[in-house]
């Protein structure tokens, strides 16, 4: 037996004591850039979240796969696991990106290579999860589920292109006040960059495992509902 | 070991099919030899239609293993497949074409040759021969039944598979069904059906194999003998099923 | 070989036949797809700059929002009356059956097509009865029907099917379209088929992959 929620959970204590001293680089310790001003901070957020979302896709497409080779349980509890915190992830990328690209670039949205994949990508991974949310419970479901899993990781590199290609025959608008100037800050902006990607992976990789550990108890669950039920009738008749 | 597994038509060992919180199929065992007509009983979700299905390949089972002539069906899918020919409950065919059409086509699906001659031959068998040429929505449902038992026995399958064959059909046609499965015995060709007629079973049958509790709970080889005892056990699982079901949880 | 190829004729033809008797998918699609069109020369001013701007991804909008829509009829029809089950019963392997109502699919739109697209050059007032037109529509039409019949394949047994579909397809198309709209708007803008290359032979990398792998992937899809 396990407890869900375990405060004591090493991987939890690490990444809350890295996020704190995280907290403190970004808002006490590096210098504010000069060209973007306060509203530059929240790349410290924005990549390392998206760097956690394409850690859910590649999990995803990994354990995906390996599901349908070896058709372990484990490999699905592990690919809707990462679907769902990587969607998370994905949307606070999404989110983030766009509150900076507004004073920055002065447009919300534009059509980025980068932007248009993580979009289109975001998108299928939902509907991964919407898949699995209405399809029938058994497994047909978690193998139907691993191909759109396995579908979405090859569709990935041709998105990526055809962004690259799009945005170079419509070059993307971006006109704000600092677009193109360089960073003032030099190495401290790759020293908080990396002690929050660092925070933001423990945080994915503890998210996945409680999400995991959540999905196997339901598992045992039907599993135990599944024995009940026919331990109770009488034995066979011979 | 190599011949005897060769002389069975069916080899099933610790089968388990489980639909989600449910279980189907918990270790069922069962070997029935070549050559004879079996009828699979038990109660409603006893799992004679997902047994039948797991033996046409229509659904996968969890884990063990299901053997057709010595093949395993895992691996030997469209082998097996060719050598079945499976009626279950939908008659599965396309509404708006003909019979004829429908024949036509599953028979170029099964890659048979003088297919024209094969049609004739088996539609007078089953005795739809008048509506070759109507289609199959203005059929009736045991008329539909009957172009499905055509389609199951265009390519002369070693082993037929039938669910409920009988259901919407008339006296005279089930007169038919059993002259038709009577025929297929005695030329050394293996019939497992269900039934929910079980006086009528019991008469036609060579073995009967009672599921119960997702596993053989009774495979009598002599069904006409043991008529009460099979009997009994039926009337028995409706009581304890009924009884476990009116508890109080 | 030959006796694939044969099958994978079967199924096809065994759906044309269904079709003319029922009409029921070419002309859902190529309805849909011209009602977008329509609706779109009243939401926006047609002069020619804006035709040719906007013409090709209106047009290809419609027919993949159209196309979503026969998809998911081409496979219901199957499920009906179980008749996937008849084929799955058959002592053929699994991506027969693929490609077979694959080419049914294709056969589907593509004569949506031939409907649509004419129609589009009367609305838009755009020339577009030349080759380049012809292999991109080609090449579209191939991808969509090898993704959708994958897709419809799977969403067959799921609640609200008729959202499922687009959901999984629109997404996993998206480069495919790119590749159709850019290419239109090269023809249309005149240009040659250097121009287009690029695009043309990302649609038919697309292809290639999903044809492959969908065929590959489809007997895992049909068991339960």
């Amino acid at each position: 037996m396990f407890k869900v929620l375990n405060l004591l959970d090493p991987l939890l204590v690490l990444s809350a004591a890295l996020m704190g001293v995280t907290l403190y680089l970004i808002f006490q310790w590096v210098p504010t850039e000069l060209n973007q001003g306060a509203v530059q901070r929240i790349l410290y957020f924005h990549v390392p979240v998206a760097w956690g979302s394409m850690l859910g896709i590649f999990v995803v497409s990994g354990s995906s796969f390996m599901y349908l080779w070896k058709k372990n349980e484990k490999w699905d509890r592990l690919a809707v696991a990462s679907a769902e915190v990587g969607v998370v992830f994905g949307g606070l990328m999404l989110l983030t990106g766009m509150i900076w690209a507004r004073p920055v670039w002065a447009v919300w949205w534009t059509g980025e290579a980068k932007l248009t994949t993580a979009l289109i990508l975001f998108f299928i991974y939902v509907a991964y999860l919407m898949f699995r949310a209405y399809f029938p419970p058994g497994g047909q479901r978690q193998r139907l589920a691993a191909i759109i899993g396995v579908i979405g990781a090859i569709d990935t590199p041709i998105i990526y292109f055809a962004a690259n290609l799009w945005s170079q025959a419509h070059p993307p608008i971006v006109t704000g006040p600092a677009a193109d100037a360089e960073s003032t800050l030099g190495s401290d902006l790759g020293m908080v960059l990396l002690a929050s990607t660092l925070a933001f992976t423990f945080i994915f990789i503890y998210l996945v495992q409680t999400r995991y550990k959540i999905r196997k108890s339901e598992d045992d669950l039907v599993e135990l509902k599944r024995t009940s039920t026919s331990s109770s009738m009488p034995a066979g008749a011979n | 070991m190599v011949s005897q597994a060769t002389q069975l038509a069916v080899k099933a060992e610790v089968v388990v099919k489980n639909f989600g919180a449910t279980s189907v199929l918990h270790d069922l065992n069962l070997e029935l030899p070549i050559g004879e007509i079996t009828v699979l009983m038990g109660t409603n979700g006893a799992g004679k239609s997902t047994l039948l299905r797991i033996l046409a390949t229509l659904t996968q089972v969890d884990s063990g293993t299901v053997s057709i002539f010595g093949a395993d069906i895992a691996t030997n899918g469209p082998a097996v497949r060719a050598l079945t020919g499976s009626v279950l409950h939908s008659p599965m065919l396309y509404a708006d074409m003909s019979v004829r059409e429908n024949l036509m086509f599953f028979a170029d699906m099964y890659r048979l040759e003088n297919v024209d001659d094969l049609i004739a031959q088996t539609t007078v068998m089953v005795g739809i021969e008048p509506r070759i040429d109507d289609r199959v929505r203005t059929l009736s449902h045991g008329f539909q039944k009957r172009v499905a038992l055509a389609r199951a026995l265009m390519h002369d399958p070693q082993l037929l598979l039938l669910d409920e064959p009988e259901s919407g059909l008339d006296s005279q046609s089930v007169d038919r069904l059993d002259r038709i499965l009577d025929e297929y015995r005695s030329s050394g060709r293996t019939v497992v059906m269900t039934t929910h007629i079980v006086e009528h079973a019991l008469e036609l049958a060579d073995r009967a194999v009672v599921l119960f509790d997702g596993r053989v709970g009774f495979n009598s080889e002599n069904p006409q003998r043991d008529r009460e005892a099979i009997q009994e056990i039926y009337s028995a699982n409706r009581i304890s099923i009924s009884s476990l079901e009116s508890q109080p949880q | 070989m030959k006796g694939s190829l044969a099958i994978i004729w079967a199924i096809g033809r065994k759906d044309l036949l269904l079709e003319i008797r029922n009409k029921e998918v070419v002309v859902s699609v190529a309805g849909f797809a011209l009602l977008v069109l329509v609706i779109f020369t009243f939401a926006i001013d047609l002069n020619q700059g804006n035709a040719k701007l906007v013409g090709p991804g209106v047009l290809w909008a419609g027919i993949a929002f159209a196309g979503v829509t026969g998809l998911n009829r081409a496979f219901a029809l199957e499920v009906e009356n179980s008749t996937l089950e008849a084929l799955m019963l058959a002592p053929i392997s699994r991506d027969l059956i693929y490609l077979g109502k694959a080419l049914g699919n294709f056969l589907f739109i593509a004569v949506a097509q031939i409907i649509v697209i004419p129609l589009f050059a009367v609305l838009f007032n755009l020339i577009v009865f030349r080759w380049e037109m012809l292999a991109i529509a080609l090449l579209t039409t191939l991808g969509f029907s090898a993704v959708g019949t994958l897709f419809a394949a799977m969403s067959v047994r799921v609640r609200a099917r008729e959202v499922m579909l687009p959901l999984l397809f629109l997404p996993v198309v998206t480069p495919l379209l790119m590749a159709a709209v850019e290419s239109t708007s090269h023809m249309v803008n005149g240009r040659s088929w250097s121009d287009m290359a690029q695009w043309l032979q990302l649609a038919v990398a697309f292809d290639v992959a999903f044809i492959v792998v969908s065929a590959f992937i489809f007997q895992h899809i049909l068991e339960d």
